[in-house]
């Protein structure tokens, strides 16, 4: 009888299509990611049906928080080379007499959501330690007295002169806190402006219209 | 010819020994690293992006007089009171505190059979236009660009002259989400004119007499 021989085979696994499949998501995955903005504070916003999406770009947004903190935060611009940040941080330095040394500016420009007064702004762009970044977070002042948020919001459509205004509010946030800023804004000559919200459907349809 | 093969030997000795080496590489480490970082940018990648609800206010100038604002038909008016826990109080008309009796709030919810169903009572023809447009795109009966239709939607929504003018009023302790559903019902309803405006003296008055 011959013997059928089974070929040796090696207890090994050939990796190669599973690396390769791998690098190839890998590749995708680094070149689309676009990292999720640290966010001052945890914001859940309310749902609408509305579907048009946020603009990426030439927008300034202001977060206010559960407890009716406000966070404000303005982006470089579609050409990072604008600079649009450090223009703004400049222009409220002379608006409030605080002078920025260019590191600071240029480390301004790469940071994200930020609600102090604007006299603890410099000591936030040099703390190390996150902690001590978080700490410094109480919200920007609204109060007439002085209205830093508006200077903020002045000051940033003069820099970028495309800047959409966003505002990013907690579902739980009193109302009275979002007229204020909505008021706010609306001195400022922005009537327009978007809320950012969660996509939730809900039709209607001819049959739900009432006899 | 000799000597070739006591070269072939020495690469036969030579061969027998890479055998105990595998051509193959180990490949684990590298899946392993490349697992990981697919998990980490996978879970720190922003793929949905938010999505934004536009809002026009009215514009504010001091220098407005009040009797320089455009005058509404009064039976026009659909006024919407929103207060604390998420309650929704409607009138129609004008509340105006020298010409009494001053209308009357009535108590409603978010729930479908709440605000929604008035709105769309009120709002009948135009919903109606509306959702036949989007029926006949929607069946293939009109095939036109997206564009078009929302430049039309648009158009039936300026011509419309029998629809609520709906006036949005939230007191103090109303929620930010209150203000948003609202603002969605007009969009789901398709509300063709409504602003979101402070609330008057009269109506917190109302409010405090109001159906609890």
């Amino acid at each position: 009888m011959p013997k059928i021989k089974h070929p040796a085979r090696s207890p090994h696994i050939d990796m190669t299509p599973m690396v390769d499949l791998f690098s190839l998501l890998l590749t995708f995955f680094m070149l689309t990611t676009s990292f999720r903005p640290q966010e001052a504070a945890p914001i859940e916003t309310p749902n609408s049906v509305s579907e048009k999406q946020a603009p990426d770009n030439d927008i300034m947004t202001i977060f206010i928080s559960k407890e009716g903190k406000v966070f404000f935060t303005f982006d470089n611009g579609k050409d990072t080379s604008t600079h649009f940040r450090s223009k703004l941080l400049q222009k409220m330095g002379e608006q409030y007499q605080v002078k920025f040394t260019p590191k600071e500016l240029d480390k301004f420009s790469k940071m994200s959501s930020f609600g102090m007064p604007f006299k603890n702004l410099q000591a936030w762009i040099n703390a190390t330690e996150p902690k001590e970044r978080d700490k410094l977070q109480v919200g920007i002042p609204t109060d007439s007295t002085d209205n830093q948020l508006a200077w903020w919001v002045r000051l940033a459509r003069i820099t970028n002169l495309n800047a959409e205004v966003a505002i990013k509010g907690d579902a739980e946030t009193n109302y009275t806190v979002v007229k204020k800023v909505m008021d706010l804004l609306q001195e400022n000559k922005v009537n327009k402006f978007n809320l950012v919200t969660n996509l939730q459907k809900d039709e209607v349809s001819m049959k739900d219209v009432p006899k | 010819m000799g000597e070739i093969i006591v070269e072939e030997k020495g690469k036969k000795g030579g061969k027998r020994q890479a055998k105990k080496h595998s051509t193959r590489i180990d490949m684990t480490p590298m899946v392993d690293l490349m697992c990981l970082l697919i998990t980490f940018f996978m879970l720190t990648t922003a793929f949905s992006k938010p999505k934004v609800m536009v809002i026009t206010m009215p514009e504010k100038d001091p220098k407005d007089k009040p009797e320089n604002q455009p005058q509404i038909a009064a039976f026009r008016t659909l006024n919407i009171v929103l207060t604390e826990g998420s309650k929704v109080y409607y009138y129609i008309g004008l509340a105006d505190p020298k010409k009494p009796p001053l209308p009357e709030l009535v108590k409603t919810d978010f729930s479908k059979d709440g605000i929604r169903k008035i709105l769309l009572l009120k709002n009948k023809d135009l919903f109606t236009k509306i959702a036949e447009y989007r029926d006949k795109r929607v069946t293939g009966k009109t095939v036109v660009a997206d564009t078009t239709a929302d430049a039309a939607i648009k158009k039936f929504k300026k011509e419309d002259n029998k629809g609520p003018i709906v006036l949005i009023k939230a007191d103090d302790k109303a929620k930010y989400k209150d203000i948003v559903n609202i603002i969605d019902e007009m969009a789901i309803c398709n509300i063709a004119s409504y602003a979101v405006v402070d609330m008057s003296p009269v109506e917190t008055e109302m409010l405090k007499n109001a159906p609890k």
